[in-house]
């Protein structure tokens, strides 16, 4: 199943590669990892998309909260969360393409941050499953590059991670 | 005052109380050798080889319970110390390594020797740090030493560029320190201890199995404690003997790969499982699903939660300390008018008396060749059970194992998780400068033995009169038993050909050195090497080839599933 972990780590040199060595030394997955210090500059936070069983993700928990530099770990699908993405996607907007872009990127709320005499770049943010279903959406062949942040997640209501 | 980085270390080493440093000067150490030449509160020795140097950090720390230290310099340095750091974190022992690096302005430049220690380091150390700045290397040293000790031990790395220990910097060393990131759990949750100690009293087929973390944390008096009160059996893992005393008749002998038959038996059949301290780690249980029983209750006591359920699922995890924790469950029992029924732990110790009768460990005592078992039987008798014995990896290692009875913890010390060879000759120079005096003996074999021969000139330096107990048998020979039942016989390359005169070798190095050949010979010569107090004695005894380890449980089988000797 798949599971984001919420973690707070002390932003110094070599933190993310513990974690990251952590993951590949024993064979866990990462879907995606994002990274970015906080309002206190001293931690940085950190949101881990992977999948497993639960006695995988108990492991990976466990594995983490081991790590000397990490200071809280949390499954955030344990609860009622928000989980979003940021994705920009360079698409071809030429001829009969142009209007059909421009329609696309309003339907699924997006922004075109640039644009060229054959090409939109576009900003949009959702869930994974959203930037997903955007990009099949378009005609193959549109897509001329994408780049995704990965999810960044965070607990609804009261639900608040923090030292 | 302002200090500079190299003798800002050597205050700090002499704040927690060092007596020795194990380590080999280079490029990026000599300001700190440099005052370490001019200060005489802490002693440091040369070995001959930097993983010489952190293996004897490990034997002094393991024999001793003090955090051993170890000083290298950078690049060949620190990668020839790589195998004595994974040996020493695979087993938890608490140790500070101190590496030189190129200063700050080169790292990245590919500088002669430079690597990247904290990277290379990072998979196999409990925490690692880079000092780039003189004002944190106090402070980075106290967090070492903090980090090495306390929760679950383990090596933990100091990287110093040169330019730092050149650099000056106001000497404050922190008395205490804490770090919000890392608050290890140590007491156990009482709740948690209040089942345990019921489940206890009313198991019908209890075991108690026990492994290093007893050791390390120094519960042995607490488990033999609580083993008497209740009367049960009790097993201990490779890293676990001594833990409870090898002589006492609830103990059933260590368990897993080679373990005993009854051990075995028992730990498959129990009805209530005590780990204290251990990790049901492949060479113990063996295949988890073969070891798994719906009608049996486990309890788990460690200080690392990722020990618990990792790969036997556990009914009652307790996290913290072993030894507060069997402090908390002794005073729950001594409280508690229940005691476990008496006629069920009859039939139980019944059914287990069964099981010993098959004498698993009984081996042809007639044979006109030398038995490794034999030797190790004669080195127990002789050494009266109390000396320190290191070992390195192998059939000599569980031989060691099996015949020897370590009655007290701390005595038996040998690469356990790892499996290093060479382990053991360095291992025991740490041990005997963490207790002179005493007899310690090196149980080894004529391959791992020339991992680590250059140490017999560290021993000859220090005058450490460690006593080499080599079981020749002119192979590597759990490799090639493991051909033997594995693989048709095609010993493939375990063969030690060109084996050096181990006695001329011996006596090169300024020892002494005896090959002994016939069965008869092999107490008079174990007598007679021993009574050489001052002298390291290198005991060549040429043992029978085709000796195998029994009994033994193949990779990936269940803990029944045991090779005896009578069965090939």
């Amino acid at each position: 199943m798949r599971h984001i972990l919420s973690i707070l780590v002390e932003n110094e040199a070599g933190a993310l590669s513990r974690i990251s060595g952590l993951f590949s030394a024993r064979g866990y997955n990462i879907e995606s990892l994002t990274v970015a210090p906080t309002e206190d500059a001293t931690l940085s936070r950190m949101t881990v998309v992977t999948a497993g069983s639960d006695d995988v993700i108990e492991q990976i928990t466990k594995q983490l909260n081991k790590l000397v530099e990490i200071v809280k770990v949390v499954d955030l699908t344990e609860g009622n969360h928000i989980e979003r993405e940021l994705m920009l996607v360079k698409v071809r907007a030429a001829g009969k393409d142009r209007d059909e872009m421009k329609r696309l990127a309003d339907i699924f709320r997006g922004r075109i941050l640039d644009v060229t005499d054959k090409s939109y770049t576009i900003e949009l943010t959702g869930t994974g499953e959203k930037l997903d279903a955007f990009l099949q959406a378009m005609e193959p062949g549109v897509i001329l590059e994408t780049v995704r942040t990965g999810a960044s997640g965070i607990g609804r209501g009261e639900r608040i991670l923090r030292v | 005052m302002q200090l500079t980085g190299a003798e800002i270390v050597i205050r700090c080493l002499q704040e927690e109380g060092v007596e020795y440093v194990f380590g080999y000067p280079g490029g990026a150490v000599l300001n700190i050798y440099d005052e370490l030449f001019k200060q005489d509160k802490f002693k440091h020795v040369l070995v001959r080889h930097e993983q010489g140097a952190v293996h004897a950090a490990d034997g002094y720390s393991r024999s001793s319970h003090k955090i051993g230290v170890a000083l290298v310099t950078s690049g060949p340095g620190v990668t020839n110390a790589v195998t004595g750091i994974a040996t020493a974190y695979m087993d938890s022992v608490p140790m500070v390594i101190i590496t030189g690096q190129v200063p700050t302005h080169a790292i990245g430049q590919d500088a002669f020797q430079e690597c990247d220690t904290v990277g290379i380091t990072r998979p196999c150390v409990k925490h690692n740090f880079l000092v780039k700045d003189v004002n944190l290397l106090a402070v980075t040293i106290k967090k070492a030493f903090y980090l090495a000790a306390t929760g679950r031990p383990g090596p933990v790395l100091v990287d110093i560029p040169k330019d730092v220990t050149q650099a000056k910097a106001e000497f404050n060393y922190p008395k205490t320190i804490t770090l919000r990131s890392y608050n290890p759990v140590t007491r156990g949750h009482a709740g948690q201890i209040k089942k345990a100690v019921q489940l206890l009293l009313d198991a019908k087929r209890p075991m108690i199995y026990s492994g290093g973390g007893v050791i390390l944390n120094n519960a042995s008096s607490q488990l033999t404690r609580l083993v008497r009160l209740l009367g049960f059996p009790c097993t201990n893992t490779l890293m676990g003997l001594g833990g409870f005393p090898g002589t006492d008749p609830q103990f059933t002998g260590m368990l897993g790969m080679h373990g005993t038959y009854e051990s075995n038996m028992a730990m498959q059949h129990c009805d209530v499982l005590l780990a204290v301290g251990a990790r049901f780690d492949d060479r113990v249980i063996g295949n988890p699903a073969s070891y798994f029983r719906s009608d049996r209750r486990i309890i788990h006591i460690d200080i690392d939660p990722s020990s618990i359920s990792k790969r036997v699922k556990v009914d009652v995890p307790i996290v913290g300390y072993v030894g507060e924790v069997l402090d908390e469950m002794l005073k729950l029992i001594e409280s508690s008018n229940q005691r476990p029924d008496p006629s069920t732990l009859k039939a139980w110790w019944a059914e287990i008396k069964e099981w010993q009768r098959k004498d698993c460990l009984r081996y042809d005592r007639k044979s006109e060749l030398i038995k490794p078992q034999l030797v190790i039987e004669k080195l127990y008798e002789v050494t009266r059970g109390d000396a320190f014995i290191t070992s390195d990896v192998g059939q000599h290692q569980m031989w060691a194992a099996q015949y020897y009875k370590f009655d007290k913890p701390r005595r038996w010390i040998n690469s356990g998780g790892l499996g290093t060879m060479g382990f053991g000759l360095p291992a025991a120079m740490g041990v005997q400068l963490a207790n002179p005096g005493a007899t310690i003996a090196c149980v080894t074999g004529e391959a791992s033995i020339q991992m680590s021969i250059q140490e017999l000139s560290t021993c000859k330096q220090y005058h450490l009169p460690v006593k080499i107990v080599n079981l020749n048998n002119r192979y590597m020979g759990m490799v090639r038993q493991w051909q033997e039942f594995f693989y048709g016989n095609r010993y493939a390359e375990s063969y030690m050909d060109a084996l050096p005169d181990f006695v001329k070798l011996a006596e090169a190095y300024g020892h002494v050195g005896v090959k002994i050949e016939k069965p008869g010979e092999v107490e008079g010569a174990l007598e007679e090497a021993f009574k050489q107090k001052n002298r390291l004695v290198f005991l060549d005894f040429i043992t029978d080839q085709a000796e195998n380890v029994f009994p033994m449980i193949a990779s990936g089988k269940g803990l029944t599933e045991m090779i005896l000797a009578e069965e090939l």
